[in-house]
């Protein structure tokens, strides 16, 4: 069993929901990632998300795009991210990673030659933005072989059809995208999300993960009583961006966040 | 020769052509995209439709063009004959408005209020504004925070037309971030708006709806050289930013076998210098901006920054008909730098009368040196895809001139 299926299922064993943070490798300096992966599992992660630096991130909102330039100033790679993984992998064998990020880095690097390197680092999914299913033929029977869930995202605009094609292309988990807009967008109206969750797991069979506006504890427990997953990202960014020059203050930062996060979603 | 496909058959179903273009967005914008892509399926053959969009071209916007052979100049260089498609006198300044028109009708059918769009130059918002104004659309403009500084006239005649213009600073503060600022509004307030792309790159279907409106330009240029060359033209010259005055001009002229085509980059200060616009010259393939096609990017995937004199052509892709085109031979994609185009600039406002867009320069400059290489029985049509009165500007304070 793959290591996403693997914890959905003993999370679902538990009757708990899954603690899902996004953060981009790289930023604000390499030598500050594995680290904060780290302590993000300590706070209660379950699915760590890493953003892979690029330079258009069109479909991110301002915090993620100037994380994105943090990262890439200080030369962060593709390579980079891999080896980022791969070191998080010697102490951590339990906690997947997916790889979440753009088409064309992947591209550039080849199909086989990212899968085979993301699958030998250690990486469990991928996620790419600016690739529906219908653009993935390719890529898809590529990661498969290496052994990578392929993750797609559902958006509020998604019609039913889409949202089956998108549940057959797609293992590991759904990812919701909670609201029109970009990430960091603004309110999040969990009925709204709960509505859309309940049609989604009538079409599609894997677990739901829900991200774009969840900000704090309050909204992280909201919307864990209706998805399997609860995504967090520019909320973490933004305290990245805050203490960009201190990397112990960022680990203690997004720590504190996720901490009540956890405790939020487990009671 | 005869293994080259059917170019009026492309792009296929799914939007590529070749190996190129597709729809490679997010997806809360693939149901927008269906969306249109209905809605243009079902207008594009429709008479009511297309009587609309050629009374605009006729009463809005004035066409036809004329092509108005440079004889002074085809004289002066002593060879062929060259011919300028005169898209610099559509209202507005450019070939850009054939396209806003055909949108605006769109936005108009699917009932959208508010339509936004990017822009380098200014002439593309300005188009977009026009028609805005023309039918009481809200409008907004994504400009980078450098083409707002270069190209203030064009600003002001944004705002004089009612648009806001809203600088992008991100990046490299041109156009592709622009195109990145736009694409997010979209992607936000989908419901009521109606994204009008300005060239013929994105995702699929606008490089095949841009390029059909702008064919108005290919199917007029072959019809006016049959009748005042009495033949088809031996080549045709366009300047590539992302293309869409170029595959106007090109299309309707692929299967002809005879003609031969050349697209013009900007090659900055030099292809070998690397600052430069000239994706299809010197980028390779990969993904950007809702499609795939040729880009400007780094050996780790990442965009690269683009120069160019002219903010119009400062694009790090190109449209994804030009990718394939180049692939299967059927156009050169050749460049010209910035001190050849000013100087194009120059010489045909001197020679000519007439003052070219720096974008249009660009073919000029090229066309010049193609000339020389031909006999005077033989016709080149170039496209002036726009006139020169937005870079007056940047051309005076290259010649230190302050106002």
């Amino acid at each position: 069993m793959r290591r996403i299926e693997r914890c959905f299922e003993r999370l679902s064993g538990q009757n708990r929901k899954a603690l899902i943070p996004f953060v981009t490798a790289g930023d604000p300096q390499k030598d500050v990632t594995v680290p904060l992966m780290h302590a993000m599992v300590e706070s209660g992660a379950d699915i760590i998300e890493l953003g892979v630096p690029f330079s258009d991130p069109m479909a991110d909102g301002p915090v993620i795009q100037q994380a994105c330039e943090r990262s890439l100033a200080h030369g962060t790679s593709t390579r980079d991210v891999l080896s980022m993984v791969a070191s998080f992998r010697e102490t951590n064998s339990d906690t997947p990673v997916v790889l979440m990020g753009y088409l064309n880095p992947v591209e550039v690097m080849g199909y086989e030659a990212f899968a085979k390197a993301a699958s030998e680092a250690g990486v469990d999914g991928v996620l790419l933005v600016d690739l529906p299913p219908e653009e993935a033929l390719e890529v898809k029977p590529v990661m498969d072989a290496a052994g990578l869930d392929l993750i797609f995202l559902v958006a509020p605009t998604t019609s039913d059809a889409r949202i089956k094609l998108i549940g057959e292309a797609g293992s590991g988990y759904l990812y919701y995208v909670s609201l029109k807009g970009v990430t960091g967008s603004a309110s999040l109206n969990v009925e709204e999300v709960a509505g859309r969750v309940e049609t989604i797991r009538n079409l599609a069979k894997l677990p739901i993960g829900v991200g774009f506006g969840i900000k704090d504890a309050e909204s992280a427990q909201a919307v864990s009583r209706v998805a399997d997953g609860v995504v967090v990202g520019s909320a973490l960014v933004n305290q990245v961006d805050k203490h960009q020059n201190d990397p112990a203050a960022i680990n203690q930062a997004i720590s504190d966040i996720l901490s009540a996060m956890r405790t939020a979603m487990d009671t | 020769m005869s293994e080259r496909p059917d170019f009026s058959a492309f792009p296929d179903a799914r939007g590529h052509f070749g190996p190129y273009g597709g729809c490679f967005v997010s997806e809360t914008l693939m149901g927008a995209l269906d969306e249109l892509k209905a809605m243009y399926e079902r207008l594009k053959d429709d008479p009511q439709f297309r009587a609309d969009f050629d009374y605009d071209l006729a009463h809005y916007v004035g066409r036809p063009s004329p092509l108005y052979l440079a004889e002074r100049w085809s004289k002066q260089l002593g060879g062929a004959k060259i011919w300028l498609k005169r898209e610099d006198l559509n209202h507005t300044g450019a070939h850009k408005v054939n396209n806003t028109i055909g949108q605006a009708l769109l936005a108009k059918h699917m009932g959208k209020p508010r339509v936004i769009a990017e822009t380098g130059a200014g002439q593309h918002g300005v188009a977009t504004a026009t028609v805005a104004a023309r039918l009481g659309l809200k409008c907004q403009v994504y400009m980078g925070a450098e083409d707002v500084e270069r190209q203030k006239l064009n600003v002001y005649r944004m705002k004089l037309l009612g648009a806001e213009v809203i600088p992008v600073t991100s990046g490299s503060k041109t156009l592709k971030d622009a195109m990145n600022e736009a694409m997010r509004d979209w992607v936000t307030n989908v419901d009521d708006t109606f994204y009008i792309i300005g060239t013929v790159a994105g995702p699929h279907p606008y490089p095949q709806l841009v390029r059909d409106f702008q064919c108005i330009i290919g199917r007029e240029a072959r019809e006016q050289s049959l009748k005042q060359a009495g033949q088809l033209p031996d080549a045709l010259v366009a300047c590539v930013g992302g293309g869409s005055n170029a595959i106007g001009l090109f299309h309707p002229f692929l299967n002809d076998e005879s003609v031969a085509m050349y697209g013009v980059e900007a090659a900055g200060d030099g292809i070998e210098t690397g600052r430069h616009a000239a994706p299809l010259s010197a980028g390779r393939p990969g993904v950007l901006h809702g499609n795939r096609t040729y880009l400007m990017e780094d050996d780790d995937g990442q965009i690269i920054e683009t120069h160019s004199v002219s903010a119009g052509l400062d694009y790090p892709g190109v449209g994804p008909e030009h990718a394939w085109l180049k692939d299967v031979g059927r156009v050169q994609y050749v460049g010209a730098n910035d001190t050849e185009a000013l100087a194009a600039f120059r010489e045909l406002t001197q020679v000519e009368g007439i003052m070219p867009a720096l974008e249009s320069a660009h073919a000029l400059a090229y066309t010049r040196k193609l000339a020389q290489t031909m006999s005077p029985e033989q016709n080149i049509v170039v496209n002036l895809s726009g006139r020169g009165d937005k870079d007056i500007l940047t051309v005076a304070a290259i010649d230190g001139i302050e106002f």
